[in-house]
């Protein structure tokens, strides 16, 4: 309870201090890329471990006065500057250390979007780093002038464009007895692509598996002609018009699921809410992607293809994602 | 150059305390412990640090290749077993010994519920507090190395408990802890020579508890044989002129009037009375002198000190004392006469003291001493000179194991067994004297030392303790003799191992020996620059920079200003970017900086060649310089991948001796 009670009193007033330290806020604002960290963005203090073991030294010094025992105090003394200079070391651990790309990747709304981001060691090694954001934690290490993808997962829950929450890349190197860290506040947004629906009715122009055959079957459109290359099947030799030409040719057809297009109307669809509407578009997109379809999809202000293909995938979920 | 992501971060991403310890980590802890544990064998009870070992042994092997957890019904018996073993072997829980045996103990348990990195870490915490608790029982330098040694697995623990650290081979995870340590060591020995000193301990009496050794007020035959085989060095002397011949190295410590049939005791004697007088008789030598800490509180100074030094006083019969304990390695000063005449009258008091023997003891030596009385007549010289000769022709021996003594002891001693040392034949002969009716007593010191020619200082040790006797002649005072010269001379010219010859153990050999005293040279440096570096020499400390006698204010600004200059060197290093790009983008970047201040910068995205085309149009006075520049740079940066040694050299050169003269226009 009282734990409790003072946690969530040091939480207030952390937040306090934040809204009223300009040097705390200052880091808020988001930058481009790239960040590198220098000593004026680098925080250090001990941690809990730290304590403790500062406690121990002092009864260490005070034994070792109380009892004038010089090796003691001597022994007493190097230790302390050791662990003094272990913050140094904190601190050069992440001096230096620059975020250069942020790579936000995709995710629908409700399930956890991946970012992966590129770090860049400069000129020494980073030994045991930690990235946390959002409630993720990353650890990481880097080689000297090596760069690494660091992966953090955000949480989303609804969509449209998601800022970047601030970073914390952070290190107790060596020994555990300071936390040196640094905030990042990249300004990257990453997309979350609306919820597709659960249920619902099959796009229009979605047709049944079955009709659609292997490539050239009769009613085909005969699309033209082409050069005999090895492994055609004979059957698709035209013989007629070969006759006229030094090579043979071979017939082309239109490909089968070229003639599958479906038309995605947001127009078409009544009788729901607006993100009801969004949530079906999102499925039928999803959908016909998975069908290797062609789709168009019409939105109130834009009309998307008809087209295929990742890229069409990505661009009619952006923009469904992006719909006011 | 690959990046380590560490396998396991995701799992728990967030409980870095809660992670479970590695073999490395584990590994390591076990040595930290090990070391600490080896540090306190010295003054453990033999048959604790064996089943502790055990303990660490067993415990190290289970992790490694079974795995798993203790059972509680394992660890909480050894837990309540310690205090009590530890009680019984003591029998106090209190005090120094007890306290760090059980410190000992329970760090070694805890490695039995070490599972985890916060574990760990509170191990270590605490177990570099034992460590240094190993050290309240001797600071000498090889113990104080082995400490500080103990410091680099502790450390090399914690680094191994760093999430994501890559794990380097078992020798390597030293390497950054011994760098660290190295580089700490100037903040170090800032702050042990400027830490204020405390002037009185806040608590406990320091050295207490501590093994007394060394010469004891009371002295009965045989009870040196301990202090006779003890190596530990007891006092170094320096000399401001040339040493005393070996004859000469007497150092006085007590003096013994009573004797109760049996021992020698020190107690009665009358402490307000000024000091005897004293006439030298030849050249005073002044020395300084490092005692080791005995616990007690009477000095050693060579015979006779002409006065006490600072902070101590000196009795009648110049005996010199503090008024505390001896805890720490003491330095003083004292003038002495070696060659003097004491006391040349004797008061009433102190002749009955002199003559004092217990009633109803060693009938045959009272019946020998009163045969010389009636031979001599009252020549108190003759009758000292028929002891001596007793000793020298009766047939009497010098052997460090003699035969015990009966109730009667002279008796026994001088009829019976003839064979005994110092202690022996000092008391007897005082027997000898005072029952001929001549006032005498014991003094118990040291005599000999080892001349240590390269360190320039006399180095005693216990083993060199001895015990002569002084006898009041008439016109003279008190005079010394040495009874043990008499039987075996070498004890007195050539020191304690010459009189032991041949009965030394194997430990003793002289080869050995001489190989001791040498390094002794090590051990005294250390003795006096850190062990004997006291408030008193801490506050001559800031003499150099006029400030006489540092308070605790001056000390602590020293302190400071030391420390922060310390620090803002280390802080520099820290900051230092490494130039890690090549020779020829930081001639370049030179190069655009100079061109730059001529009123020529590089627009951004200006490629290297027209920016050269630009510079050589903007200074026409160096075009030919600047196009000799700008190929050279193109060859040398597009040409190939790596450019070679000797152009890139002579394009250094080039650039280093590039000066661009500012155009007038």
């Amino acid at each position: 309870m009282a734990v409790a009670a003072l946690r969530s009193l040091l939480s207030q007033a952390y937040a306090r201090a934040e809204r009223r330290l300009p040097a705390l806020t200052r880091l808020k604002a988001p930058e481009p890329l790239p960040i590198a960290l220098h000593r004026r963005r680098i925080y250090i203090v001990p941690t809990r471990f730290g304590l403790g073991f500062g406690a121990i030294l002092a009864t260490m010094l005070l034994s070792a006065l109380n009892y004038t025992n010089n090796a003691a105090l001597l022994l007493t003394c190097l230790l302390a500057a050791a662990a003094f200079n272990s913050m140094l070391l904190a601190f050069r651990t992440l001096d230096g250390l620059s975020l250069q790309a942020v790579r936000p990747g995709h995710a629908f709304a409700g399930t956890p979007l991946p970012v992966d981001l590129g770090f860049t060691a400069g000129g020494r090694a980073r030994a045991a780093l930690r990235l946390d954001g959002a409630g993720d934690a990353q650890h990481f290490a880097l080689d000297a002038n090596a760069s690494a993808d660091v992966r953090i997962e955000l949480p989303t829950e609804t969509r449209g464009p998601l800022p970047l929450p601030r970073l914390r890349v952070s290190t107790t190197w060596p020994f555990g007895l300071f936390r040196a860290w640094s905030w990042l506040s990249p300004d990257t947004r990453a997309l979350v692509y609306p919820r597709p629906e659960a249920h619902g009715p099959a796009a229009p122009g979605a047709d049944s598996e079955g009709e659609r055959a292997q490539g050239g079957a009769a009613g085909d459109a005969l699309a033209g002609l082409r050069e005999y290359r090895a492994g055609d099947p004979l059957k698709l030799v035209a013989w007629k018009a070969s006759a006229r030409h030094a090579n043979l040719l071979v017939k082309e057809f239109e490909h089968p699921r070229d003639r599958d297009e479906r038309r995605l109307d947001w127009h078409a669809i009544r009788g729901l809410s607006h993100e009801a509407r969004i949530a079906r578009l999102a499925r039928w997109v999803l959908e016909a992607h998975a069908a290797s379809a062609r789709w168009t999809l019409v939105l109130p202000a834009e009309t998307l293809g008809p087209d295929a293909g990742i890229g069409h995938y990505h661009r009619c979920l952006a923009a469904l994602a992006l719909l006011p | 150059m690959t990046p380590r992501p560490s396998a396991d971060a995701h799992l728990h991403p967030a409980t870095d305390a809660q992670r479970a310890l590695d073999r490395r980590a584990f590994d390591l802890l076990c040595l930290a412990v090990a070391a600490v544990l080896a540090a306190h064998v010295p003054h453990l009870p033999l048959w604790l640090s064996p089943a502790l070992a055990l303990v660490l042994a067993v415990r190290w092997a289970q992790r490694r290749w079974r795995g798993g957890r203790v059972p509680t019904l394992l660890k909480l018996p050894l837990v309540a077993a310690l205090p009590l073993a530890i009680l019984a072997a003591y029998g106090t829980p209190f005090g120094r010994a007890p306290g760090s045996a059980l410190a000992v103990g329970m760090l070694v348990l805890k490695l039995l519920e070490s599972e985890r990195a916060r574990d760990a870490r509170s191990a270590i915490a605490f177990g570099s507090f034992v460590a240094m608790s190993a050290l309240l029982f001797g600071q000498s330098l090889p113990m104080t190395v082995l400490v500080a040694l103990a410091l680099l697995p502790m450390l090399a623990t914690l680094q191994a408990l760093q999430p994501a650290a890559a794990m380097p081979r078992f020798a390597h995870a030293f390497a950054r802890p011994a760098l660290l340590l190295a580089a700490s060591l100037p903040l170090a020995l800032v702050a042990f020579l400027f830490v204020p000193r405390l002037s009185a301990p806040l608590w406990g009496a320091p050295g207490a508890d501590q093994a007394r050794t060394g010469i004891s007020p009371r002295m009965a035959p045989g009870d040196f044989i301990d202090l006779l085989t003890d190596d530990r060095p007891a006092l170094r002397v320096a000399f401001d002129g040339a040493p005393p011949p070996p004859a000469q190295r007497y150092f006085r410590g007590l003096v013994m009037w009573r004797f109760d049939g049996r021992a020698w005791t020190a107690t009665d004697a009358a402490p307000s009375a000024a000091p005897e007088p004293l006439r030298p008789q030849a050249a005073t030598v002044a020395y300084e002198v490092t005692l080791e800490p005995t616990g007690r509180h009477w000095l050693f100074a060579l015979d006779t000190p002409l006065a006490p030094p600072a902070d101590a006083t000196m009795s009648a019969a110049r005996e010199l004392a503090r008024a505390r304990a001896i805890d720490a390695v003491l330095h003083y000063r004292v003038v002495s006469a070696p060659q003097r005449a004491l006391a040349p009258t004797l008061g009433d008091a102190e002749r009955r003291r002199g003559l004092q023997l217990p009633p109803g003891f060693d009938p045959r030596a009272r019946e020998l001493a009163e045969d010389w009385r009636r031979r001599y007549g009252g020549d108190a010289h003759a009758v000292a000179g028929a002891a001596l000769a007793l000793f020298h022709d009766g047939g009497f021996g010098y052997n460090l194991a003699a035969p015990p003594l009966g109730r009667d002891s002279v008796d026994d001693f001088l009829f019976g067994t003839k064979e005994g040392f110092c202690e022996h034949y000092a008391s007897s002969f005082v027997f000898l004297m005072r029952a001929a009716g001549i006032p005498a007593r014991v003094v118990t010191g040291y005599q000999g030392g080892y001349w240590n020619a390269l360190g320039g200082y006399l180095l005693v040790r216990q083993s060199d303790a001895h015990a002569w006797a002084e006898v009041w002649l008439p016109g003279q005072g008190w005079t010394r003799y040495d009874p043990t010269a008499a039987v075996r001379p070498e004890r007195v010219v050539l020191g304690a191992a010459a009189g032991a010859a041949g009965q030394g153990a194997w430990y003793q050999a002289d080869w050995l020996q001489a190989a001791r005293n040498r390094w002794d040279i090590v051990n005294r440096l250390w003795d006096r620059t850190v062990v004997g570096f006291d408030s008193l020499r801490q506050r001559g400390l800031l003499t150099p920079f006029g400030v006489e006698r540092a308070d605790w204010g001056a000390l602590a600004a020293a302190l400071a200003a030391l420390s922060a200059l310390v620090l803002s060197a280390s802080l520099l290093l820290a900051l230092a970017q490494r130039d890690r790009r090549d020779p020829l983008a930081a001639a370049q970047a030179r190069l655009e900086r100079r061109l730059a201040r001529a009123g020529v910068a590089r627009r951004p995205a200006e490629g290297p060649q027209h920016y050269f085309m630009r510079a050589a149009r903007a200074l026409p006075a160096q075009r030919a310089e600047l196009h000799a520049l700008g190929e050279a740079y193109l060859a040398l940066r597009y040409a190939c991948a790596a450019p070679a040694d000797e152009p890139l050299r002579n394009y250094l050169i080039q650039v280093r001796r590039f000066r661009p003269r500012r155009v007038v226009q």
